[in-house]
């Protein structure tokens, strides 16, 4: 297993308004292995996801890929540097076959330019037939195939949240960021993700994970780091999160993780 | 709603729009109709460029008819200012579109919605303010006569003649728009009009692809300025007027946007209604206006995917 | 000095008729987001029926005030025939819809009116007063008049009375607002039929000094939305702040540089508003949210 750091966050700070969604979050990302990001809502999670795929830019701290500053690239620079994501709220191209959201997940890795294209030169077919190829194994890693040619927006819920992961994976990342993947799934689905993540790290594919899915968090990550209102709260293996008297607190009141702790002993 | 054929079919639909154009004629009585042809290719050809731009980028541009009127008086001003020959200016007033679609494309392009459209509204009508007070390039309100074209000694001209060359550069325009949608750079696009975003988390460099299919949508609407003034022998600056801009988008809406036949369609009702109605000249804009609205209101999606929908449910 | 005056003042009038389009715009887009490209039409109604009525014989007063009905019934008439059954439809496809009835009206204005230019007569004369050796018309005060009161009776209804705050609930947030009872389809009926109202009026005052015809209202319309644009779409104060700059700006570029570039200068704001302040003068900005 690989001991270097592939993502680095360093006193990330970004406010909306007076509301710091994000305050001086640091954090470090060993490549290899899944590392979760909890907390209770509102916390900033997404938000950090969004800092660091370039989709806000911060006010303070930085953000390293694999070593190199990638603070305030735009999401599409980092895609090239091997940065991929899924969204919370989903953002599937609905207009499109499932197969065709999972080809423009290739995009980075298709050379045609546009005069080619229009000519639709020899170049362009092979590059179609390779994308489709290629598509149609991510989608099929998600057992998706054979809905290939579905449109996007009649799946169901649980299919389109695995569509986002295909189309994330088909653009071969080095890190891949997934916003709540469980987020309304129901615990088959939920199983079904857990085998999905181990075989995206068993590649050698970095997994950040934000989720709430307390169960798929503790059985699949590596590393869990906290956040309550923007700000890091603990860092640890699941079991020591899991005793961690700071984090009952955010998550369920004072008063509560006082019982709890007592029930767990 | 875009209309998709299977991948192997693809071309299909302009085998069957050539199928039309050569089996027409056989019904024409007099060479009128093959004016009313020529003109229905010409700008269904500015409408095909223009959909690639709203159908499947999902831009807007109401200011369209402004790269219409570049190509336009390109080959006005080319032979009697410049001394170009006809089919020179064509090539002139695609580069010098290229070149203003560049260069206006890229700040234009980073707005959205009715912003997007405002501004190119507003783009298209200082095209038409120039075309109209710089009169001693343009002729001025009254606008320039336009020399024949003629193509190594051959003289075009005529109806008859037109409805072959235009016909023609349409179906090269929806081959060359049906490849374009079939590759890299056209799911791209449709993602871009889907979600944003998400697109440019998968690595799409959205500026960059907005500003190409901006670029080439206005060379298809220079040429087919060109090809109206070239044809008609004459040109006057509303050819690049809000009302022409307005006209274009009609045609894409009405025939389906995302759908490259659709504009086809779209531009063919907007002809050939008015010709039809001659008598009731005065009620266009009253028909175009109510046409629009109604279309809009009821049959959303565009006349091709509509009729699509009824055949496959 | 006296030319400078008198491009000011010319500019202050016209860029008051501005000023209105504008605010009919805004009251609109508020209400329901919809950009009204139609909203030239009703300036062309309220001075071409207040002319075709007068010259039936009606009287100019009871002809003014008919066009201004005549006006808030389009404007209602517009709302629950092409707006209203097309809720939902994408932004470009409302443009679309406001262009073609702006297109409409425009082709009924040709065939029941006619397509020359009309006037009506100077309220108060047409006589020019001098001020600082300018000549100004006293009908150009009069517009001025206008539009303030009509600014400030706009004001007092939004901020003093029930139904003002219903308009603002239903522009901040349709769904809260409908929650809490408001009935948000008339409260748009209400800002396409106020728009018209104000429009119309705007017609009527600047007939006398620029004519009408079937057709001004297209580049009111535009320019009135570059207007509302500059200050800001979406705030009133915005929308008269835009209109007098853009009048202004018009009256001295055509008074010191060109006269037949004069209506570039509205599209050219429109460029330089959307690429460098999208949010105008007094709008605020935009976050998405993913």
């Amino acid at each position: 297993m690989a001991n270097n750091v592939i993502l680095e966050v360093e006193r990330l700070s970004i406010a909306f308004g007076g509301v710091h969604a994000v305050n001086e979050v640091s954090l470090a990302v060993p490549a290899g292995m899944v590392f979760s990001i909890i907390g209770p809502n509102g916390a900033g999670k997404t938000t950090l996801f969004n800092v660091i795929s370039g989709i806000y830019v911060p006010q303070l701290g930085c953000v390293r890929l694999a070593g190199e500053e990638v603070t305030g690239l735009s999401p599409d620079r980092l895609a090239r540097r091997g940065l991929s994501r899924t969204f919370q709220n989903l953002q599937l191209f609905s207009r499109m076959t499932a197969l065709e959201n999972v080809m423009v997940g290739r995009h980075r890795h298709e050379s045609t330019g546009i005069l080619s294209e229009l000519l639709h030169l020899p170049s362009v077919s092979r590059q179609n037939r390779l994308t489709r190829d290629a598509a149609l194994s991510a989608l099929a890693r998600v057992g998706l195939a054979n809905d290939a040619e579905q449109p996007a927006g009649s799946l169901a819920y649980g299919a389109l949240k695995r569509l986002e992961i295909a189309r994330a994976l088909a653009s071969e990342p080095k890190l891949l960021l997934l916003d709540e993947p469980a987020a309304g799934c129901n615990p088959v689905e939920t199983r079904g993700l857990e085998e999905v993540i181990r075989s995206i790290v068993a590649e050698g594919v970095t997994v950040v994970l934000v989720e709430h899915d307390m169960r798929l968090v503790m059985n699949v990550s590596d590393r869990i780091h906290v956040l309550a209102s923007g700000r890091s709260l603990a860092e640890g293996t699941a079991a020591e999160i899991q005793s961690n008297l700071a984090v009952m607190e955010a998550y369920l009141g004072v008063d509560h993780s006082r019982e709890r702790a007592r029930a767990v002993g | 709603m875009i209309v998709r054929l299977p991948v192997r079919y693809r071309l299909a639909p302009v085998a069957v729009v050539a199928a039309l154009v050569v089996v027409l004629p056989q019904f024409f009585p007099s060479a009128y109709y093959y004016r009313v042809g020529a003109l229905v290719f010409i700008l269904a050809l500015a409408a095909v460029g223009l959909n690639l731009l709203m159908g499947f980028a999902g831009q807007v541009s109401l200011g369209h008819a402004g790269f219409v009127g570049i190509g336009a008086y390109a080959v006005a001003v080319g032979p009697t200012h410049l001394g170009l020959p006809p089919w020179l200016s064509i090539v002139a007033g695609a580069v010098l579109s290229v070149c203003v679609a560049g260069a206006v494309g890229r700040p234009i392009l980073r707005l959205k919605g009715h912003y997007l459209a405002v501004a190119t509204l507003g783009f298209g009508l200082l095209i038409a303010i120039v075309l109209t007070n710089e009169s001693a390039w343009t002729g001025g309100p009254d606008g320039m006569s336009v020399s024949r074209l003629t193509l190594f000694g051959w003289r075009v001209s005529g109806s008859v003649t037109w409805y072959w060359v235009a016909a023609a550069t349409l179906l090269i325009g929806m081959v060359l728009a049906f490849n374009l949608i079939d590759s890299p750079t056209g799911r791209a696009l449709r993602a871009i009009h889907d979600s944003d975003v998400a697109a440019r988390v998968l690595g799409v460099d959205v500026a960059y692809k907005k500003l190409a299919i901006f670029v080439v949508s206005a060379v298809y609407a220079s040429v087919a300025g060109s090809y109206l003034a070239l044809f008609n022998g004459h040109v006057t600056p509303d050819i690049a007027g809000f009302l022409r801009s307005v006209e274009l988008v009609a045609m894409v809406v009405l025939g389906g946007m995302g759908s490259i036949v659709g504009s086809f369609v779209g531009a063919a009702v907007l002809v050939v209604l008015p010709q039809t109605f001659t008598a009731l000249h005065d009620y266009e804009h009253v028909a175009l206006g109510l046409a629009i609205m109604a279309f809009m209101i009821f049959v959303r999606q565009g006349i091709v995917p509509a009729v699509v929908r009824w055949r496959t449910t | 000095m006296a030319e400078f005056l008198q491009f000011f003042f010319s500019g202050l009038t016209v860029g008051s008729v501005y000023a209105l389009v504008a605010l009919g715009f805004t009251l609109i887009y508020n209400a329901s987001d919809v950009i009204n490209f139609a909203q030239g039409e009703f300036v062309m109604l309220g001075g071409m029926v207040t002319v075709f009525l007068a010259l039936a014989g009606i009287p100019l007063p009871l002809a003014a005030l008919m066009a201004v009905m005549a006006a808030v019934a389009v404007g209602l008439a517009l709302h629950r025939l092409a707006i209203e059954p097309a809720r939902g439809a994408g932004v470009v496809n409302l443009i679309i819809i406001t262009i073609g009835a702006s297109i409409f009206l425009r082709g009924i204005a040709q065939l029941v009116f006619d397509k020359r230019f009309h006037s009506l007569p100077p309220l108060f004369g047409a006589d020019p007063i001098r001020i600082g050796g300018a000549a100004i018309l006293p009908q150009s005060l009069v517009v001025l008049a206008g539009a303030a009161i009509i600014v400030l009776l706009l004001w007092f209804f939004i901020d003093r009375t029930l139904t003002g705050k219903a308009v603002i609930a239903t522009a901040a947030n349709r769904l809260a607002a409908r929650l809490v009872g408001i009935d948000t389809r008339r409260i748009v009926g209400l800002s396409f039929a106020v728009s018209a109202a104000i429009g119309a009026v705007a017609g009527i005052l600047i007939t006398p000094l620029t004519l009408t015809s079937y057709d001004v209202g297209t580049l009111l319309a535009l320019k009135g939305f570059a207007a509302a644009m500059l200050g800001g779409i979406g705030s009133a104060p915005g929308a008269v702040l835009g209109g007098l700059i853009l009048g202004m700006l018009e009256a001295f570029s055509a008074g010191y540089l060109s006269s037949a570039y004069k209506d570039a200068v509205a599209f050219v704001v429109i460029l330089c508003v959307l690429f460098a302040l999208p949010q105008g003068l007094l709008g605020s900005a935009k976050i998405e949210r993913v």
